[in-house]
């Protein structure tokens, strides 16, 4: 137990000093490589609470795909240097009001007490594994997957028909 | 966790890194003396008896090498990248076993470091996405154009294999019905993968070549249009741990397609002397690194279109085609 809560709290100050520090960083790669680190730490946060299988799938998809391709974008675009001048006026007093409301809604739920409910039943063996969880996924959550997947394939093809008209009128 | 226990997995730990750098020391003198046999010249063979101490030769003299950092380039990335680029070639086979539970006095030993964990190939997956960070970040700080493009052209590349590569995995994976690495060799006892499953080992051997950037898909470091690619500004061992990172790839690619296709540590004889296993699984790892060398030596490197087109428009398909058969005749023959 001692050794789980050094191991989380370590783990969690990493975790947001490498969120910080992606926000604060003038340069765009660093700050793509500051959350790769972020999810790297998260991945092994899900490790800690035997999620095996999330913590390899969040490595696998944000860390090792998705991250890339902004890495890649990034580079391509030569754009890593940050433009000081260009800051949209309403967004500093509007993100003081947004965070206040998410401290705020968060203090809520953890005061309200019933989040804490003493220890954690006992975990069975095959608990995060990816027989339960596809089995969970393919029958209670059917729909909802589902509805994900067409969203996914929605949005791909509305990718490919942006940058297809952008290359007819280039010709 | 009882000190026995520590120490047993600490060994494990030190036996699979040497593994992975003595067989990088002398996988680079394998590939020399099999392209020269097959180029007709002799190769390197003055080192030592049959050139066997040509690796410690290059390696002392890549110590020796002074080493550079550009002034362009962005020295902290600059020095990170080859780290990174290292350290997944070398923990990739903690989900491989080298052999069946043995008894050793008096105690038994699982011969591998994490073989039984429900999520093996998922591991081998993620490990592999990663390895992609440390080739661009390398290209990118080296402030160089060629190493710039390089790294661009290298992620674009293994993004797009990884996905032939993973869909390579799941015919074994549903045969065997889990993506432990343990229960996949279990499952090849009486047929190996290859025979049930040719067109996925097929895709895997591809896509594995190109995610690994050997040639025929060295795009990465074309040296006729990019210099070098995204090492040409790197010197000495900083460039030695990039050499080191492609060659421990390759062993770690043979590792795993030797064992997801061809049976692993199994072979005849293996449950009355358990320690035949691990020589089972060198022969075969062998013969695969044997395999991609010879690929070097016969294909010419593709052209970057035709790479791409190749990876989107045939492996992917194929790939899914050979999901949706594989899982079509389990269910008509009842798994």
């Amino acid at each position: 137990m001692t050794i789980d809560l050094v191991l989380f709290f370590g783990l969690a100050l990493i975790a947001v000093v490498a969120a910080i520090a992606m926000i604060a960083s003038r340069n765009a790669v660093y700050s793509a490589l500051f959350l790769v680190f972020n999810f790297l730490t998260v991945a092994t946060l899900y490790l800690l609470l035997n999620a095996a299988f999330i913590a390899v799938v969040q490595v696998t998809v944000y860390a090792g795909a998705i991250m890339v391709l902004f890495l890649f974008v990034i580079m391509l675009l030569g754009t890593e240097r940050e433009s000081i001048g260009g800051r949209i006026r309403w967004q500093m007093p509007l993100s003081i009001v947004l965070g206040l409301a998410l401290a705020g809604e968060l203090a809520y739920v953890l005061l309200r007490n019933d989040i804490v409910q003493g220890p954690l039943a006992d975990l069975t063996v095959e608990f995060g594994s990816p027989a339960s969880i596809g089995r969970v996924l393919f029958n209670e959550y059917l729909v909802p997957f589902e509805v994900t997947s067409i969203l996914l394939l929605v949005a791909m093809i509305g990718a490919i028909v942006i940058t297809r008209k952008q290359r007819e009128e280039g010709k | 966790m009882s000190l026995a226990l520590l120490i047993e997995w600490s060994l494990k730990s030190v036996v699979i890194i040497l593994v992975i750098l003595g067989g990088f020391a002398y996988l680079t003198l394998f590939e020399r003396r099999v392209l020269a046999r097959m180029q007709t010249r002799i190769g390197p063979n003055r080192a030592g008896p049959w050139g066997l101490l040509q690796p410690v030769a290059d390696g002392v003299k890549l110590i020796f090498n002074e080493e550079l950092i550009p002034a362009q380039a962005d020295k902290v990335l600059f020095l990170l990248a080859p780290v990174i680029t290292v350290v997944p070639a070398l923990i990739l086979l903690a989900v491989i076993p080298f052999g069946p539970e043995v008894t050793l006095f008096g105690r038994s030993y699982y011969l591998g470091l994490a073989s039984n964990v429900n999520v093996g190939v998922l591991y081998i997956l993620a490990v592999s996405s990663i390895a992609v960070y440390g080739i661009v970040i390398a290209g990118w700080a080296s402030g160089n154009k060629y190493a710039l493009l390089g790294g661009v052209r290298s992620t674009a590349q293994m993004v797009s294999y990884e996905l032939a590569l993973a869909l390579a995995f799941v015919g074994p994976i549903m045969l065997a019905g889990s993506m432990s690495v343990d229960a996949i060799i279990e499952g090849q006892r009486h047929l190996w993968y290859v025979i049930l499953q040719p067109l996925g080992f097929l895709i895997f051997l591809i896509a594995a070549v190109a995610e690994i950037n050997r040639a025929p898909f060295d795009m990465p470091e074309a040296e006729q249009e990019l210099v070098a690619g995204y090492h040409a500004e790197y010197s000495g061992m900083k460039f030695a741990l990039f050499f080191m990172a492609e060659y421990g790839k390759m062993i770690a690619v043979s590792f795993i397609a030797a064992t997801m296709f061809l049976g692993g540590y199994l072979g005849p004889f293996i449950d009355r002397w358990p320690l035949l296993g691990p020589i089972y699984l060198f022969i075969k790892v062998v013969a695969l690194l044997f395999f991609i060398v010879w690929l070097r030596a016969t294909f010419p490197r593709f052209r970057y279109d035709q790479l791409m087109a190749f990876g989107w428009k045939i492996l992917l398909p194929l790939g899914l085609l050979n999901v949706v058969v594989t899982g079509v005749i389990i269910v008509l023959v009842g798994g």
